[in-house]
């Protein structure tokens, strides 16, 4: 190893400052409370840390926080992909205003998104009293949990998918085109494959959003124990009753699957880019 | 390279005294919240007196008139005594500049009772608690913010005003609800909010059980079935009791409302015309209780003037704000003025009737208690 082969390597200027920075700021923010989030639940044994995760309903909550979360990240994808091809292909009237309510799900307090959801998925609310004589309850099942998740998750998948389609070249559309591919063919073998990571990424943040997410959801899941009842709010039951350390215990189980969640869908990207580049 | 790493090493400085005083800044902003809103509402001069008189009041206690103590008090309570502190605050204020000449305000915060005792605990400064119930408050106490026994701190338990639970129905009450057994009955939809996460919904649960035990020969297994079957009549579980009143009475969920009486009564006021009150045949004394946060008041010298504010929550103003503010007041002669307001009933305690709080909450809410028996046992 001499300094000739190393010294190309670095591109920019100042990558040990940067990159202290990055990790002292990283500790401050993430590392630090997520290490005394892990500490706080070590108060409990491993018999009790054990059996407080395993409660019925805390299983209960897990599986619905899980199931709901990944069927919002489904539907996201499938409409964000939807929404951020219209956003990019078409001009119409009005689309900037379009484009930037995409975002407001971000910006709105989630309690409020939740309670607006629910003031109108209620039985009584616009859509719940037409959806009702049909039989469809919406507010207070997993259905009403789903649909916050959706809105919360939304921009997740319209904003990483959007950038990639705007840049996708149009040389390669056209001459697929030109070749005689039909609109469809070319969909399917020129952009989709593109469009594979980004749509995981964001499909794998709105699902780990969903897991997590809580002000939204409590006031339309009705926090019916066992039916409707999602692991955040577990968590917020079990510091109600100063139950410090179970809380803890519960929410090390949510990180610990976001994180897996996070890095299956980091390596299956990988692999299909790898693939992307091979083919 | 030399240069560079001067500068490496200069940037790397401002980096570490950004983060200093950033890290300085987080700490002293949490004092700054008392210290810096203490300045526009106490006078400019009275800032120094400010931290001058607890040393100096301290020793005249012999002597008639002691020298005016101007403070600032925070008072953590829970959700539905908003108003109530509101009024309350100002006569104090008024009535300490009466009887000392100091000027005191008073600072209010709201939330869930459990979220608040969890907030003092971890470290906001509250001078008084006035929270919904006593186990919370022993909370406080277990983390070494005030004595074991505050409780024999004040008169009457330490509760200067009482509540109860009643139910809140649909006007001219269409599904004929009058008692607890009726809660039960198929059809029936209750709206109540979780005894896990909420103070308001404990009275709630234990008010019914004190029912169904009265009622059902003292059988526990009896009265966990009923309390069963009342649950299953719930198609929501809110989080706090302010988020079961929405549910009732403006998504128009349900067919009865178990609230305090006070709520019930605030959401009378608002919509009188849609709403009538129920009153059980029995039901629980709920005793939201006070107590004085030692540790706070020790570090900002403000004991006596949180003494005498508490201890106006007992005085014929102090009670007459009470009841105004539909709080059953335990003066007699303000009681007796507002007798209409609050019917007498059978109002089981939660130290006779359940052992005390601590006893109370093991049974029913801990994990396994009654209330998830009633959940998990099919």
């Amino acid at each position: 190893m001499t300094a000739s082969i190393r010294k190309p390597k670095r591109v920019l200027p100042g990558f040990r400052l940067t990159t202290g920075i990055t990790i002292t700021y990283l500790s401050l923010i993430v590392l630090i409370p997520l290490a005394a989030l892990v500490v706080k639940s070590a108060d409990l044994s491993p018999a009790q840390w054990w059996s407080t995760i395993t409660q019925p309903r805390v299983v209960a909550s897990y599986k619905l926080s899980l199931m709901t979360a990944f069927f919002a990240g489904i539907v996201n994808m499938v409409f964000g992909l939807l929404l951020a091809w219209v956003l990019v292909r078409y001009k119409f009237p009005g689309k900037t205003i379009v484009d930037g309510l995409i975002d407001l799900p971000f910006a709105l307090p989630t309690a409020v998104a939740g309670i607006a959801l629910t003031t109108i998925y209620a039985p009584k609310g616009w859509v719940g009293s037409l959806l009702e004589p049909l039989g469809v309850k919406v507010a207070y099942t997993p259905i009403g949990i789903t649909i916050a998740l959706i809105f919360i998750g939304i921009p997740f998948v319209v904003r990483t998918v959007q950038p990639v389609l705007q840049d996708l070249d149009k040389d390669t559309e056209e001459a697929a085109a030109l070749l005689g591919a039909h609109r469809f063919r070319t969909f399917r073998k020129v952009i989709f494959p593109e469009l594979v990571p980004p749509l995981l990424t964001g499909f794998a943040m709105a699902f780990a959003r969903g897991i997590g997410e809580y002000g939204s959801v409590v006031f339309i899941s009705g926090n019916m124990p066992l039916k409707t009842e999602i692991a955040p709010l577990l968590i917020v039951t079990k510091l109600e009753q100063f139950e410090y350390g179970q809380a803890a215990a519960v929410a090390v189980v949510l990180l610990v699957m976001s994180f897996l969640l996070l890095l299956l869908i980091n390596v299956l990207q990988r692999w299909s880019n790898r693939r992307l580049r091979s083919a | 390279m030399k240069r560079r790493n001067g500068f490496k090493s200069a940037s790397l400085l401002v980096v570490f005294a950004l983060l200093i005083s950033a890290l300085s800044a987080c700490g002293g902003g949490s004092n700054n919240n008392g210290g810096g809103a203490a300045s526009p509402s106490a006078s400019p001069s009275a800032s120094p007196a400010e931290s001058a008189s607890p040393s100096g009041s301290a020793s005249p206690s012999g002597s008639e008139k002691p020298a005016p103590i101007d403070a600032e008090l925070l008072n953590v309570s829970y959700d539905p005594t908003r108003e109530l502190y509101e009024e309350f605050n100002k006569s104090f204020a008024d009535y300490w500049k009466q009887e000392n000449g100091g000027t005191v305000t008073i600072k209010q915060s709201h939330g869930g009772s459990g979220k608040q005792a969890r907030s003092v605990i971890d470290g906001l400064e509250a001078d008084v608690v006035t929270l919904a119930l006593a186990y919370d408050i022993d909370e406080v106490a277990a983390a070494g913010l005030l004595d074991a026994e505050w409780q024999q701190q004040f008169e009457q338990n330490s509760t200067p005003y009482t509540s109860t639970i009643v139910f809140l129905v649909r006007k001219g009450n269409p599904k004929g609800i009058q008692d607890w057994g009726d809660l039960v009955k198929e059809g029936i939809q209750v709206i109540t909010p979780n005894p896990k996460t909420s103070g308001g919904a404990r009275w709630n649960y234990l008010a019914a059980w004190g029912y169904a035990t009265q009622t059902l020969g003292y059988d526990e297994a009896q009265t966990k079935d009923f309390l069963k079957a009342l649950f299953q009549n719930v198609p929501v579980l809110d989080t706090g009791a302010r988020g079961s009143t929405t549910t009732f009475v403006e998504k128009g969920i349900g067919d009865v409302l178990l609230a305090w009486e006070n709520e019930a009564y605030l959401a009378l006021k608002e919509f009188g015309d849609d709403f009538e009150i129920v009153t059980p045949s029995i039901s629980i004394l709920a005793e939201p209780p006070v107590a004085i946060v030692d540790k706070t008041v020790d570090k900002k010298g403000t004991r006596e003037v949180a003494e005498a504010y508490l201890n106006y929550l007992y005085s014929e103003q102090g009670q007459e704000i009470a009841a105004k503010n539909f709080y059953r007041p335990r003066l007699q002669s303000v009681a007796d003025k507002y007798k209409d307001q609050f019917p007498a009933l059978n109002l089981l305690t939660i130290d006779e009737d359940f052992g005390g709080w601590a006893e109370a909450q093991k049974t029913h809410f801990a994990d396994g208690g009654t209330f998830d028996q009633i959940y998990t046992a099919g």
